[in-house]
């Protein structure tokens, strides 16, 4: 790009900013902008998930006391973890702190994997019980007991649900965490100061709003009517 | 700063096309005019392939019985055509086009917010472009471009997964666009350049972004779901799976009502320059415009639900949105008004802007108020699904979007291309323009009202007078778009050299020389004005 601007720009200043101060603001907004879209592509998703459980509230109900809850918790605990190493790296950039803001980064990532290791469990105890909708679905020998009386049928919905939500949620992980390493290996390098640390910021929100979904999920899924 | 190594014909001073040359400085560009024309090119490439199934579609109907294709296939040609038109033209079409050009060059910034994802953008929205090109050759898809079930599920045998993937991926470059939008407004405006200084495009741009941002999303988990719903075979909208047909047209009409207010606010912004500029008076009612335009943004939301009257949803669910439906007249007829009274006493030239502008204001009419007739339960259950609403559909989205789109191109050409085109010719193309459209649409109310449905291959004898006027004006249309394709493109090179404001127009934009250098502005410009100043420059002025 052609360089117009006559003084040195400082480190980290794009072209088309007047000001380090400015770039921050146009990042925050942008990412803040960016999770409306999300809220609104997950809503989707929820909706049609509130409708089908009012529907068939029987079925979900049993699908969902088939989910292993503990797994399910440990992984709610997990990722609020992860969200506090997350901010505790943000304000790590913040004050200029390099060797904390890499280790708090490459905490959260770790706690990322640990959660998507878990749920890789839970994903494959449902083909060992063929509750897998359209791939591996034949829970009549095995797992009818559990589920709810006549809710059999639409049990699948549940489970598709359980697998759409789920999986588009640890997409976002996946994505989530080639960011973070993609900072670590920016931090390591002392890219980061306190007057530019937006990057940083930008990651955090989208990974805080990535565990807020979770926080949803879980009683959604793992909690309906209750355990008895 | 790089050095030229290329010097251009004529002695132009360094500008954003001359600047560099080769494929290569245009696939990788970050300045938002490249991406502009990127988009320009590629939107019309997808308008000529669109208006040429329509084209198929005309000639069939001259006859009863129907004149060239199966039925199947005519099924295919109005699914493809609608979502050609819609997803790859009429949607990106302002916004991506003019909207990547003049932001910027309006707020007085350098570049949009985000270049990068500006530029990525247009990838993504080639990509779905091409998923939607391979549908259409491998086979095409017959469900029509809303993709009701169970047409999308039980009974389709067509590519709707491969087609439900290029809408879902072009999707997220109109999200990236209005996300870079919004931010660009509020973060990048020039100094001095307060909200009510804006131009009223910029609020057209601000209330088309958050429409964008908002319902766009909410598309693509349902095509999401729809794709997922084809690849597993679990009923989500399916009803022979036990899903709910009715929830998939919610929430398609979430989105696609909205869309098309995404279609016709940028037009709307566009037309309030041009009337201004080509009337020398500031716009009537500024503020009131202005917030019409977000207005009809947020009570677009909310009336999905008049595409459903007849679906068995709950009267009292069609009785709220009937009266939304007809909330959202009031700002539409807001603006027609005070575009009509800043008419009054101007000083009026007929530009070939001007008569695209003025076009648009009697089409659009014609087709909000036919919009009245179906947003009313009753007339609705008469008309839904006959060729009055496609009549409807095209005066908004034709009559409206894209004569506003043409006169939007055909006023800011000579800033884009830095050379003017022969106006008499532009004339001419707009007046046949609107000669062709009313006479192909206008017939199609008529049809429409005594009975004829839409999306059937035959019709009755008694229709075919009407069915080859449609024809007839079709044809004429298509001359009237084939003409400015032609001196558009002859004018790049042998139009005469443009200056910076060859209109008198008021805004930043035309501070600047035509066509603009990289960097926009050599400096940051101050605004110290209001918008539309016209009065006041010409009595300092001449």
């Amino acid at each position: 790009m052609p360089e117009v601007e006559a003084h040195t720009q400082p480190a980290g200043l794009a072209h088309q900013f007047g000001d380090l101060e400015q770039q921050q603001g146009a990042a925050t907004l942008g990412i803040w902008v960016f999770l409306v879209t999300e809220i609104m592509f997950f809503g989707g998703l929820f909706a049609s998930y509130a409708i089908y459980r009012w529907l068939y509230f029987a079925a979900f109900e049993g699908g969902s006391h088939i989910l292993d809850i503990r797994l399910g918790a440990s992984n709610t605990i997990d990722l609020l973890a992860s969200s506090l190493t997350m901010a505790l790296s943000v304000r790590s950039a913040q004050t200029g702190n390099r060797k904390a803001t890499v280790a708090f980064l490459i905490a959260t990532v770790i706690l990322g994997g640990i959660f998507l290791g878990i749920k890789a469990v839970e994903y494959d105890q449902k083909f060992v019980e063929h509750i897998v909708p359209g791939l591996d679905w034949s829970p009549e020998g095995n797992i009818l007991a559990r589920l709810a009386p006549g809710g059999l049928e639409h049990a699948q919905i549940y489970f598709f649900f359980y697998f759409a939500m789920t999986g588009l949620h640890a997409t976002h992980m996946i994505v989530g965490m080639g960011l973070l390493l993609w900072l670590v290996l920016r931090a390591r390098k002392g890219i980061f100061t306190p007057s530019y640390f937006a990057p940083v910021e930008v990651v955090g929100l989208y990974w805080h709003f990535v565990d807020i979904v979770w926080i949803f999920l879980f009683p959604l899924l793992y909690l309906i009517g209750g355990r008895y | 700063m790089s050095t030229a190594t290329l010097e251009p014909r004529v002695h132009a001073p360094r500008n954003y096309l001359n600047a560099d040359y080769g494929i290569r400085s245009w696939l990788f560009t970050l300045d938002h005019k490249r991406i502009a024309l990127l988009y320009l090119v590629s939107i019309t490439f997808f308008f000529v392939i669109g208006g040429s199934f329509a084209v198929l579609m005309r000639i069939h109907l001259t006859e009863p019985q129907g004149a060239l294709v199966q039925p199947e296939t005519y099924n295919k040609l109005f699914t493809l055509h609608g979502i050609v038109m819609i997803f790859f033209f009429l949607i990106p079409s302002i916004p991506a086009v003019l909207g990547n050009f003049l932001v910027p060059l309006m707020i007085g910034a350098r570049d949009l917010a985000f270049p990068r994802l500006n530029l990525l953008s247009w990838y993504i929205f080639i990509v779905g472009g091409l998923f939607t090109l391979y549908s259409a050759i491998g086979g095409g898809v017959d469900t029509g471009w809303t993709f009701y079930t169970p047409y999308s599920s039980t009974y389709s045998n067509t590519q709707v997964t491969a087609v439900a993937v290029g809408v879902f991926i072009t999707g997220f470059s109109s999200i990236l666009t209005g996300l870079n939008f919004i931010v660009t407004i509020h973060k990048m405006r020039a100094p001095g350049l307060t909200w009510f200084r804006m131009p009223l495009f910029l609020w057209a741009m601000y209330a088309t972004s958050i429409i964008m941002t908002l319902g766009t999303p909410v598309l693509a988990i349902t095509i999401f779901l729809l794709a997922l719903e084809h690849l597993f075979h679990v009923g989500i909208f399916s009803p022979a799976l036990g899903g709910d047909p009715l929830l998939f047209q919610h929430l398609f009409w979430f989105y696609s009502h909205p869309a098309v207010y995404i279609m016709i606010l940028p037009a709307m912004g566009v037309v309030s320059e041009i009337i201004a500029c080509f009337a020398r008076k500031r716009i009537f009612g500024y503020k009131v415009v202005g917030f019409s335009s977000v207005a009809i943004a947020v009570l677009g939301f909310l009336v999905w639900g008049h595409h459903m009257f007849v679906t068995g949803q709950s009267v009292y669910a069609g009785l709220i949105f009937s009266l939304l439906s007809f909330l959202v007249a009031i700002p539409s007829a807001i603006k027609v008004f005070n575009w009509t009274s800043t008419l009054y006493k101007g000083s009026i030239s007929y530009d070939a802007p001007m008569l695209y502008a003025l076009g648009f204001i009697g089409l659009f009419t014609m087709g909000g108020l036919t919009g009245l007739f179906l947003a009313s339960l009753a007339t609705d259950v008469h008309l839904n699904g006959t060729y009055f609403i496609v009549a409807h559909f095209h005066y908004i989205m034709v009559g409206g979007a894209v004569m506003g789109y043409l006169g939007g191109i055909h006023f800011w050409w000579p800033k884009i291309s830095g050379r003017k085109y022969p106006n008499a010719w532009a004339a001419l193309a707009a007046a046949i323009v609107f000669v062709g459209f009313n006479l192909t649409f206008f017939p199609q109310f008529i049809l429409g009202y005594l009975g004829m449905p839409r999306r059937y291959a035959f019709y009755p004898a008694e229709f075919q007078v009407l069915n080859v006027m449609s024809s007839a004006g079709a044809t004429i249309l298509g001359v009237g778009y084939l003409i400015p394709l032609i001196y558009l493109i002859w004018s790049m090179r042998y139009g005469p050299v443009a200056e910076p404001n060859p209109w008198g127009a008021t805004g930043l934009e035309w501070k600047t020389p035509s066509p603009p250098p990289t960097e926009n502005f050599a400096e940051i410009p101050v605004v110290e004005e209001e918008a539309y100043a016209y009065s006041a420059e010409e009595t300092a002025g001449a």
